[in-house]
C-alpha cells in the first residue's frame, strides 16, 4: 500500500505489537542467567544453569533423538512432498486425484491430537513397536504436506517452456529435471526442508503419541518438566534454542536479500547491454 | 501408460493412504468398539475365517455406545462448547491486536518491510512450546507481570492469571498472532493507497475512509487470518495444559487425558471423531473462501 502517511498511530501499534511478540522471550533469556533457582527473583548474573543443563544426560539424549528424528523425517518429507507437489501441479487427471489432493491438504488443518491418536492406533494395529522409527514416520506424514504446499507454490509460477526446451534439445526427462527444474525450485525445496525440520523439532503432541519409552524427544522432556512450574534449566535450554533460531533466520534472510539484489543487478546490467 | 508418472503418483499416494487415511479408518472403527480389557484387542474382531457371517457379525457388534456415553456425560458437551468459545474469543482478540500491526507494516516505508516481515516470522520458527512456557513465568502470582503492576501501583494484591482462561486467551493470542498478521498484511499491501487519498479528497474523514475503503478491501485477509487462528485453537492441547487451570475445559486436553490418564481408547476415539466433525464446518468454509480468492485473483 503506497500513499498515506506513516502516522504516530502506526508507529505506536508496531512498537507495542513487536514488544508483545518479543518481550516474553527476552524476559526468558534474561532470567536464564539468573543465579537464583527462584525464577522470579533476580539474584545476580550466573551461567550455572547452562552448566547443569550440559551435565543432564536425559536432556542431551532427548536432544540427540530429536535431531535424528528431525533430520530423517524432514529429508523423507522433502522427497515425498516434492513428489506430491509435482503430482498436484503437473500430473493432470488420474483416478483418485481429488482424494489425493484432499489428503495432501488435510493434515495441514488437522488437530495434532487427532493425527497423533490415529497414527498410534495404526502402529499398534500393525504391531510396530513405538520408537524413533514411528516418530519419523509420523513426522514425515504431516511435514510432507507442508513441503508440498511450499514447493507447489513455486511450481505454479514456473515457466514450463524451459523444461520443454531442454527436452527438445535432447535431454532425458530426468536430466531436464536435474539441470533445469531442480535449480529453479531449489530455494522452495530448501525452505520446505527447513520448515519440515522445524516442525519436527517443535512437535510435542504427535511425538507423545508415537514415541516409545526409549525415544523421548526434547519437547516431551521439556513438557514433562515444565508442567509443574518454571525451571531455570529449561530457561537455559530455551535460550539456546531461541539463539540458534535467531541466528538461522537472520542469516537466511540476509542471504536471500543479497540474492535478490544480485538478481536485480544482473537484470539491470542485461538491460543496459542491449 | 508412462511408468515414471505412475511411480511419481504412486509413492506419495500410497504413503498418504497408509499413514493418513487408514489410521483414520482405525480411529472410526475403535470409536465404535468396546474395550475388551482396557487394552487391545477391542471387541469385535474381524474373523475372516467364518466367511460372510463373520463379517456380518463384525458389523453388528459395532455400535454407537461410546457416542451415547459422550452425550450422557455432561463433561464432553461442556468441553466442546468451551473449546469453541475459547477459540472464538481468542480469535477476536487476535484480530484486534493483529490488525493494527499489519496495518502499520503496510504503511511503513518500503525499505523497512523486509525487516518487519522477518520480525513477524521469526517467532513462528521458534519453538511453540517455549513461547507458551515463557508466559508461565510472566503470569504467575509472583511473576513478572504482577511485579510490574504492583510496582507501578495499579494493583495492591497480585492478580491470579495463570491457570485461568485468561492465561489461555493470552497464550493463544500470543502464539497465533503471526497467522493473523501475515494474511492481513498481504491483503493491505496489495491495496492501492491512492484509493484512500481519493476517499479523503472526496471529503471522507480518515476514520470513515478506513471503515469504508481500507477495511472492506482487507476482508479476505481478515477472514483467512481468523480461520488460521480459530481452527488450530479449537484442538489446542499444550496451551490449556500449561497455562489453563483445572476448570479450563478444552476438548483437545480432554482427549489427551482420556487417552494418557484414563487409557480409555474407544472414548478417546469417539471424542476425536466428533472434534473432526465440528472442525469440518470451518475448514470447508475456509477452503471455499480461499478458492474464491484464487478465482478472483485470476
Amino acid at each position: 500500500m503506497n500513499g498515506g502517511r506513516f502516522s504516530w498511530f502506526n508507529a505506536t501499534s508496531l512498537t507495542l505489537g513487536f514488544a508483545f511478540l518479543y518481550l516474553p522471550m527476552l524476559i526468558l533469556v534474561i532470567y536464564s542467567f539468573n543465579e537464583s533457582r527462584l525464577v522470579t527473583v533476580w539474584a545476580g548474573f550466573s551461567t550455572k544453569w547452562y552448566g547443569e543443563l550440559l551435565q543432564n544426560d536425559a536432556f542431551l539424549d532427548a536432544a540427540w533423538v530429536t535431531l535424528k528424528v528431525g533430520f530423517w523425517s524432514s529429508t523423507l518429507a522433502t522427497v515425498l512432498g516434492t513428489m506430491a507437489a509435482y503430482v498436484v501441479v503437473r500430473s493432470g487427471r488420474f483416478t483418485g486425484r481429488s482424494l489425493f489432493s484432499g489428503m495432501v491438504y488435510a493434515p495441514l488443518v488437522m488437530p495434532e491430537v487427532i493425527t497423533g491418536l490415529a497414527l498410534l492406533l495404526f502402529f499398534i494395529a500393525i504391531g510396530l513397536d513405538r520408537g524413533v522409527l514411528t516418530i519419523v514416520l509420523a513426522h514425515t506424514t504431516f511435514a510432507m504436506c507442508y513441503v508440498s504446499v511450499v514447493v507447489s507454490s513455486r511450481l505454479v509460477t514456473f515457466d514450463r517452456s524451459l523444461e520443454e526446451a531442454a527436452l527438445d534439445l535432447g535431454s532425458t526427462p530426468f536430466d531436464a529435471f536435474r539441470s533445469v527444474t531442480l535449480p529453479i525450485i531449489a530455494p522452495a525445496v530448501i525452505s520446505g526442508w527447513l520448515l519440515a525440520f522445524t516442525l519436527s523439532l517443535d512437535d510435542l503432541v504427535i511425538a507423545s503419541f508415537t514415541s516409545g519409552p526409549s525415544s523421548t524427544t526434547l519437547p516431551i522432556k521439556i513438557f514433562s518438566s515444565v508442567r509443574l512450574g518454571v525451571s531455570p534449566e529449561i530457561n537455559a535450554l530455551s535460550t539456546i534454542m531461541i539463539g540458534i533460531v535467531t541466528v538461522g533466520v537472520i542469516t537466511a534472510s540476509i542471504v536471500s536479500r543479497r540474492r535478490l539484489v544480485r538478481q536485480r543487478d544482473d537484470e539491470q546490467r542485461a538491460l543496459h547491454q542491449e | 501408460m508412462d511408468l515414471r508418472r505412475t511411480f511419481l503418483i504412486f509413492v506419495p499416494f500410497a504413503w498418504l493412504l497408509l499413514l493418513f487415511l487408514i489410521p483414520f479408518g482405525i480411529v472410526l472403527k475403535i470409536s465404535l468398539s468396546d474395550i475388551a480389557l482396557s487394552i487391545p484387542p477391542y471387541t469385535p474382531q474381524l474373523d475372516l475365517s467364518a466367511g460372510w457371517s463373520g463379517i456380518v457379525e463384525y458389523f453388528q457388534a459395532l455400535d454407537l455406545e461410546n457416542y451415547v456415553f459422550l452425550t450422557q456425560d455432561n463433561l464432553y458437551f461442556l468441553a466442546y462448547m468451551s473449546s469453541v468459545q475459547i477459540a472464538f474469543i481468542s480469535m477476536v482478540i487476535t484480530l484486534i491486536v493483529g490488525y493494527p500491526i499489519a496495518y502499520g507494516m503496510a504503511k511503513a516505508p518500503d525499505h523497512w518491510r523486509p525487516t518487519l516481515m522477518m520480525l513477524v516470522i521469526l517467532p513462528f520458527w521458534t519453538s511453540f512450546l517455549i513461547r507458551v512456557y515463557a508466559w508461565m513465568g510472566i503470569l504467575s502470582q509472583e511473576g513478572f507481570l504482577n511485579q510490574f503492576l504492583l510496582w507501578i501501583g495499579i494493583i495492591d494484591t497480585p492478580l491470579t492469571i495463570l491457570n485461568t482462561n485468561w492465561a489461555v486467551y493470552i497464550g493463544i493470542v500470543y502464539t497465533y498472532l503471526p497467522f493473523m498478521i501475515l494474511p492481513i498484511y498481504a491483503a493491505l499491501e496489495k491495496m492501492d493507497g491512492s484509493l484512500m487519498e481519493a476517499a479523503e479528497d472526496l471529503g471522507c474523514s480518515q476514520t470513515s475512509a478506513f471503515w469504508l475503503v481500507t477495511f472492506p478491501l482487507s476482508r479476505p485477509g481478515v477472514i483467512a487470518g481468523c480461520f488460521l487462528v480459530f481452527i488450530p485453537a479449537l484442538g489446542e492441547v499444550v496451551i490449556p495444559s500449561l497455562l489453563g487451570g483445572s476448570q479450563t475445559l478444552m476438548i483437545g486436553k480432554v482427549l489427551w487425558e482420556e487417552f494418557f490418564s484414563n487409557r480409555d481408547w474407544p472414548v478417546a476415539s469417539a471424542v476425536a471423531v466428533i472434534l473432526l466433525l465440528i472442525l469440518v464446518i470451518p475448514i470447508v468454509l475456509f477452503q471455499r473462501n480461499e478458492q474464491k480468492q484464487r478465482e478472483a485473483g485470476r
